[in-house]
């Protein structure tokens, strides 16, 4: 029992953490709320899907396919319908949510609503202490780990990185200091759709392929974004574990847990906002002038 | 005699010189005479439902118009306050045979009460904190419904509620014109003293705040109207479909009624109106075509806000009309002065 939830706390709190740092990212620099992030996680997937099994590739070749085409498809979806429409917040949010939708549709269109499985990486697993782990869980929660140490090096040792932070911090300042916002945004939008992507990537084979398999991590995401505090890394990483953790417990020790699921997680976050409205490791964001 | 003929020629002349001047006002006084006038002509029951439908999301969209357009706090949740009056008026009717015309005003009254509580700790968040703490709501709600089957009949929902009329022409008559009078009444407030506050708030709260105006209790106020306004429209559509399912609650419910009203045009009641009425039955049209159903509409969305980020609504008004740069009051675009102080307006 106890390391059932650690290890479902592990596995979806890395899922969560990668999530939602992506959608903190693109937040924190250009202001938009992307309710389409899943949904390239989502695309992701497919496209993995659709690699292994009617194109016979190898997995990690099928991988790195899906990272590519999801980061263009999310840069040529910028392109077309976001950055026209940048200054009017409202549109931009609902331009998102109407990409969500395609995205399922299409989605829908080419591999129809069935439920889909994607065998795993490395097969077999070892027990421990009478619990089954299986490899493909432990290599999730490496990989997993390993991208959020390289999305931090990314963003700590580079100068892209340093340039994406200070534009979060202050977009006319880092405009002023010779920063072209507008490349840096893009930039950024394809970092974070490229996270979603590898997070597809990684969580596919313990997860169930659907057109619908956004919007359940879309509300995760968005709570572990609030909790954390909008626009801070640590903030995201330490949310998503919380979260994860009262998920697993809830699930794991109370009866018709998995119905109260969400409901405890989302409770937890409005109790966390009430004693500290800008989240946990949150930093106010000045007003825009 | 005399009298009734002065009275004849007063709506004349208002109609005449209120009216008629302005192509929007037009619109708007057609739009409601062919609802009016719609069963007695075409009696056809796919329609009217359509309508029906349509006349009650057009309630909740403006409410959701009426909070998040003014006051401007985004409201991602909306779909809580239709849900809470939806199992509220489903139950008591079910449980204690309260017939529609009681459960749908205490229907609202419980979505004003869940207004409160929500308003309560919303009111310390600004902005996108605000807009994914109220998505929060509805879905711990969901849960608790789900938690609890006996008592809220769980997947399936509760089933077998009272009609809302005892004729289809009556219920239609019913919703289109609670709609048309609650309408009326948010588009009051909006232009009223406490509207005005409203709109100063979505501007500049701390200038608001600092002109003495106690800017709590009217953010407060904005949840609670919106909440009664959306908790009429959860009772009607409970009764309507004679059923409440969590499907009232769900996070598409939600983000529909934001499509709606940003489609529509934010911060004017009547544009969010407008684009239920305009996006719901384009919807069933869709119907034709049902795989490519919701990939037409995510993309017919899209492409009107490609060209038109304020919204539809004000962009055609736009076109048809100018505001005077003098006196401030709307022409026809065709006009070369002022039809009030005749200044040019090219």
């Amino acid at each position: 029992m106890i390391s059932d939830i650690i290890l479902t706390t592990l596995i979806n709190g890395s899922t969560y953490a990668l999530l939602a740092i992506g959608f903190s990212l693109i937040f924190g620099v250009a202001r938009i709320v992307n309710i389409a992030h899943t949904a390239f996680y989502m695309v992701a997937a497919y496209c993995i899907f659709f690699g292994t099994h009617r194109l016979g590739m190898h997995p990690v070749l099928a991988m790195l396919m899906a990272l590519i085409v999801v980061v263009l498809l999310g840069l040529i979806c910028y392109k077309l319908f976001i950055e026209p429409i940048r200054e009017h917040e409202a549109a931009v949010l609902i331009a998102t949510i109407a990409l969500a939708m395609i995205f399922q549709e299409v989605m829908l269109l080419i591999f129809k609503g069935d439920y889909r499985t994607v065998p795993p990486l490395v097969p077999g697993y070892m027990d421990l202490a009478g619990v089954k782990i299986g490899y493909q869980q432990l290599l999730t929660i490496a990989a997993a780990l390993i991208i959020l140490a390289g999305v931090w090096a990314f963003l700590i040792k580079t100068r892209l990185g340093l340039a994406i932070r200070s534009t979060a911090q202050d977009r006319e300042v880092a405009n002023l200091m010779g920063m072209n916002e507008a490349r840096v945004a893009m930039l950024t939008l394809a970092v974070s759709v490229g996270i979603a992507a590898l997070t597809g990537a990684v969580v596919l084979p313990l997860t169930v392929l659907n057109p619908h398999m956004w919007m359940a991590p879309l509300i995760m995401m968005m709570a572990v974004v609030v909790l954390g505090g909008l626009g801070s890394l640590k903030g995201s990483f330490a949310g998503a574990f919380i979260l994860a953790f009262s998920e697993a417990l809830v699930v794991f020790l109370i009866p018709k847990g998995a119905f109260l699921r969400e409901s405890v997680a989302l409770s937890i976050m409005i109790l966390v906002l009430l004693l500290r409205p800008e989240g946990l490791f949150g930093v106010y964001f000045e007003e825009e002038r | 005699m005399g009298l009734l003929s002065y009275y004849l020629r007063k709506i004349f002349s208002i109609v005449r010189g209120e009216i008629l001047v302005l192509p929007s006002r037009v619109v708007v006084v057609l739009f409601f005479v062919t609802l009016i006038a719609f069963p007695v002509l075409i009696d056809d029951p796919y329609l009217m439902r359509i309508l029906t439908l349509a006349s009650i999301f057009a309630i909740l969209t403006a409410s959701w118009d009426l909070l998040s357009g003014f006051t401007g706090q985004m409201n991602f949740g909306h779909a809580l306050f239709f849900g809470v009056s939806a199992y509220t008026a489903a139950l008591l009717n079910l449980h204690f045979k309260i017939p529609p015309w009681g459960t749908i005003p205490l229907g609202a009254l419980a979505a004003v009460l869940t207004g409160l509580i929500v308003g309560i700790p919303c009111l310390r968040l600004r902005g996108t904190y605000l807009a994914l703490t109220t998505l929060a709501f509805p879905i711990i709600l969901m849960g608790i419904v789900f938690a609890l089957p006996d008592l809220t009949g769980g997947e399936l929902g509760l089933s077998g509620l009272e009609r809302l009329a005892k004729s289809r022409m009556l219920a239609y008559y019913i919703s289109v014109i609670t709609m048309g009078v609650v309408v009326s009444l948010m588009w009051k407030i909006t232009d009223s003293n406490t509207g005005i506050i409203f709109h100063a708030i979505r501007e500049d709260e701390v200038a608001v705040r600092a002109a003495g105006i106690n800017t709590t209790r009217y953010k407060l106020l904005a949840f609670c109207l919106s909440g009664f306004f959306a908790g009429i429209a959860g009772g009607l559509y409970a009764h309507y479909m004679r059923i409440t399912g969590p499907s009232t609650l769900e996070v598409s419910m939600s983000f529909q009624v934001v499509i709606w009203a940003v489609f529509g045009g934010v911060v004017t009641i009547w544009g969010p109106v407008g684009a239920v009425f305009i996006l719901f039955p384009l919807l069933e049209f869709f119907r034709f075509w049902p795989e490519f159903r919701l990939l037409l509409f995510a993309f017919v969305i899209l492409m009107i806000l490609l060209y038109m980020p304020e919204g539809l609504l004000p962009w055609i008004r736009d076109k048809m009309e100018n505001e005077c740069p003098r006196c401030k009051i709307r022409n026809v675009a065709t006009r070369k002065t002022c039809r009030i102080c005749d200044t040019s307006i090219h």
